[in-house]
């Protein structure tokens, strides 16, 4: 009986994802489609809190109260964004101690961009101009992906980020257009965040292990290799306006493909920092574990405080 | 993965967060956090989804005090208020001299 | 400056200090919370702060009428130099020093600030106005944390504690009133803090009671933030601060 409900289920699923419909938390769905979603939605809510480390590492260090202002709030919103991308994978079935388990144990992963060290101040603006820039383009498309929370956190998430890219290009054309020292900055900060941006957008799609399921799911909405062209084709014409040296020398115009030629990724250093041997892999994980360890008496307090006021409260009724 | 203990997370409650946009509109899902109380679940939801003045108000429901249809239940529960079309102005057929009707 | 402008811009930097080194404190709480929800409620706090600071430091500078920013005045100065009360300044320690702290001056700036809005000088109390709303909400935070964490467990309490004696000894210097300060009393710019500390105590005692926590008092112990005379801890914090402004000077960021 079970098998055929299933199989009925199964028809209405797939009839839901081919009429462009959402599948909501309460739907049948297949138990891949749900453990394809937690991987794709957790690792992105990791991302989110794991990207405070980078950028938090300069807020003591911004050389304005304008800029420590716009640092701290921008900061906040990863937090913010990775708690939306928690509340929804939540509605999968999953808890949210499970999946900071998941983190924690390096079972879950996280962009691989954020094992990369933020080391001067204009990565600062790397960081807002070049990978928000490229997560924007990615998420944009996840905006229609076909899980309704999903969905529905990403629309929220890129109306708020929209800000988040515009100020750290502001804040490395001030620094473009600066002394030249400051322009030396821009430069080796677009040098080296110019290709963990590109990787971002994982493998090619010929090599990449979830793309084909999670396009057919309408989970991922376009291609990794179509998103990384269309992040090239915007970024290549600000790196002009900025006046800086491009970080690829292959890039060049492709008159007949209408978009432009790049080199190609070093591959072998994209699976190092993913399997674990970036810059910053341990740091970040081992920071996040602080944090949470040196929480652990917080939280307790927090549930003896709810368990005594409960027993007070039930002793008042008896 | 090293000697590190992973520290076991949450005795805090899932609360959803409801939020009223400007005034004279519904109160709106918007999602959800944890807190230790109905109170702080509050003030969280004033920090972590109202950081853009994006409300006028808040609601926040104890995820499990939520009682919810199931889809399972769809056929039983909503197809049979599928076929009172009379309770829909459009099933009413009016003479062509009244309008605004 | 008259000698009115001098004593004015004093007082306008020594509480735009005070906003901007505890909301450095704060910010360092950003990515180290217990929890996600409070990591993100605290860095609204700092926010708040930093923007108390940056609206006096900007009022300071219209004063000082030498077409100098907030930024020269915030990231130019030493640590003699800087005039905020050493409360702001001591480290984040733990959970239960940082809420303690904010219980603290959260009581005292709910009371200051509310008497600072009559301020004659209408820019003082515009931000005072503004301030004390963010003030409310922040105690309206800070008392069922100290609540919790004084009654939660035997851990969570003696944190509670040790985070007591120490502050007791800082929270006296909230209602000294330096000799510039006392000076604006005449034109009712500034407000007395002397007059407001039986009511602080007052009120501190009495939630401190509910969980059985017994408070000394603000008597004044240590004092010297306001003459530049520091603790250790702010030389560091304003080195890590003011780095690039040291390094590159004069540039624009």
């Amino acid at each position: 009986m079970q098998k055929v409900d299933d199989a009925q289920a199964q028809i209405e699923f797939d009839r839901r994802v081919a009429d462009e419909q959402k599948i909501e938390p309460t739907d049948w769905m297949p138990d891949d489609y749900r453990k394809n979603l937690i991987r794709q939605m957790s690792q992105h809510a990791h991302s989110e809190v794991i990207g405070m480390q980078p950028e938090g590492n300069w807020i003591t260090r911004a050389p304005s109260l304008r800029r420590k202002a716009i640092l701290l709030a921008k900061v906040q919103d990863e937090g913010g964004h990775g708690l939306y991308l928690y509340s929804a994978t939540e509605t999968l079935g999953i808890t949210r101690s499970e999946m900071i388990e998941a983190l924690q144990t390096r079972k879950a992963k996280y962009a691989s961009i954020f094992n990369y060290p933020t080391l001067n101040w204009a990565d600062i603006g790397a960081v807002g101009w070049l990978v928000d820039g490229a997560a924007i383009v990615n998420q944009i498309a996840l905006q229609r992906t076909s899980y309704g929370p999903y969905s529905r956190a990403m629309i929220r998430i890129c109306k708020e980020e929209s800000f988040h890219q515009r100020q750290g290009y502001e804040l490395i054309y001030a620094m473009a257009k600066g002394s030249p020292e400051q322009k030396e900055m821009a430069q080796d900060a677009l040098n080296r965040f110019w290709w963990p941006s590109l990787m971002m957008f994982g493998p090619h799609d010929s090599d990449s292990a979830h793309s084909a399921k999670s396009m057919q799911w309408k989970i991922k909405r376009e291609t990794n290799d179509v998103l990384r062209q269309r992040f090239i084709d915007q970024t290549v014409p600000q790196i002009e306006v900025l006046g800086l040296e491009m970080p690829d020398p292959e890039i060049k115009w492709n008159e007949e493909k209408g978009q432009y030629d790049s080199g190609e990724i070093n591959w072998q250093e994209f699976y190092e920092v993913i399997n674990g041997n970036g810059p910053c892999n341990h740091q970040r994980i081992k920071h996040h574990l602080k944090a949470h360890k040196d929480g652990e008496w917080v939280r307790e307090a927090v549930r003896a405080y709810a368990e005594k006021q409960q027993a007070k409260k039930a002793a008042n009724v008896a | 993965m090293n000697q590190e203990q992973v520290v076991n997370q949450e005795y805090l409650a899932v609360y959803e967060v409801f939020i009223r946009s400007a005034r004279g509109l519904d109160h709106k899902h918007v999602g959800s956090l944890h807190a230790e109380s109905p109170e702080h679940a509050l003030m969280y939801a004033r920090d972590c989804y109202l950081r853009r003045s994006e409300g006028v108000s808040v609601w926040v429901v104890k995820a499990t005090d939520i009682t919810a249809s199931q889809e399972s239940d769809l056929e039983n529960f909503v197809d049979p208020m599928d076929d009172k079309d009379y309770r829909h102005a459009t099933h009413y057929v009016l003479p062509d001299s009244v309008t605004n009707m | 400056m008259n000698q009115e402008q001098k004593n004015l811009y004093r007082f306008l930097v020594g509480l735009a200090d005070d906003s901007v080194v505890l909301s450095h404190r704060l910010s360092e709480w950003c990515s180290n919370g217990p929890y996600l929800e409070e990591d993100i409620a605290l860095s609204n706090i700092a926010l708040d702060y930093l923007g108390r600071a940056r609206m006096f430091y900007q009022y300071a500078a219209q004063i000082e009428g030498k077409d100098r920013s907030e930024d020269d005045i915030a990231y130019s100065r030493n640590e003699r130099e800087y005039t905020n009360l050493l409360i702001h300044e001591l480290p984040i320690n733990d959970f239960a020093f940082t809420m303690l702290r904010q219980f603290f001056v959260d009581v005292f700036y709910c009371q200051y600030l509310e008497q600072l809005c009559q301020s004659s000088d209408s820019t003082v109390a515009a931000i005072a106005a503004k301030s004390v709303k963010e003030s409310r909400y922040h105690l309206k935070r800070s008392e069922p944390w100290i609540r919790q964490l004084s009654e939660g467990t035997d851990e969570s309490r003696s944190r509670v504690l040790d985070a007591k004696t120490e502050l007791e000894s800082f929270v006296g210097e909230l209602f000294l009133m330096p000799e510039w300060e006392k000076s604006l009393l005449e034109s009712d710019i500034a407000v007395d803090r002397e007059l407001i500390k039986p009511d602080w105590d007052q009120y501190v005692r009495e939630f401190l009671t509910g969980s059985k926590i017994e408070f000394a008092g603000s008597e004044l112990k240590i004092s010297g933030g306001r003459n530049g005379v520091h603790t250790e801890f702010l030389g560091h914090m304003l080195s890590e601060m003011q780095f690039l402004q040291r390094a590159y000077p004069g540039l624009k960021w």
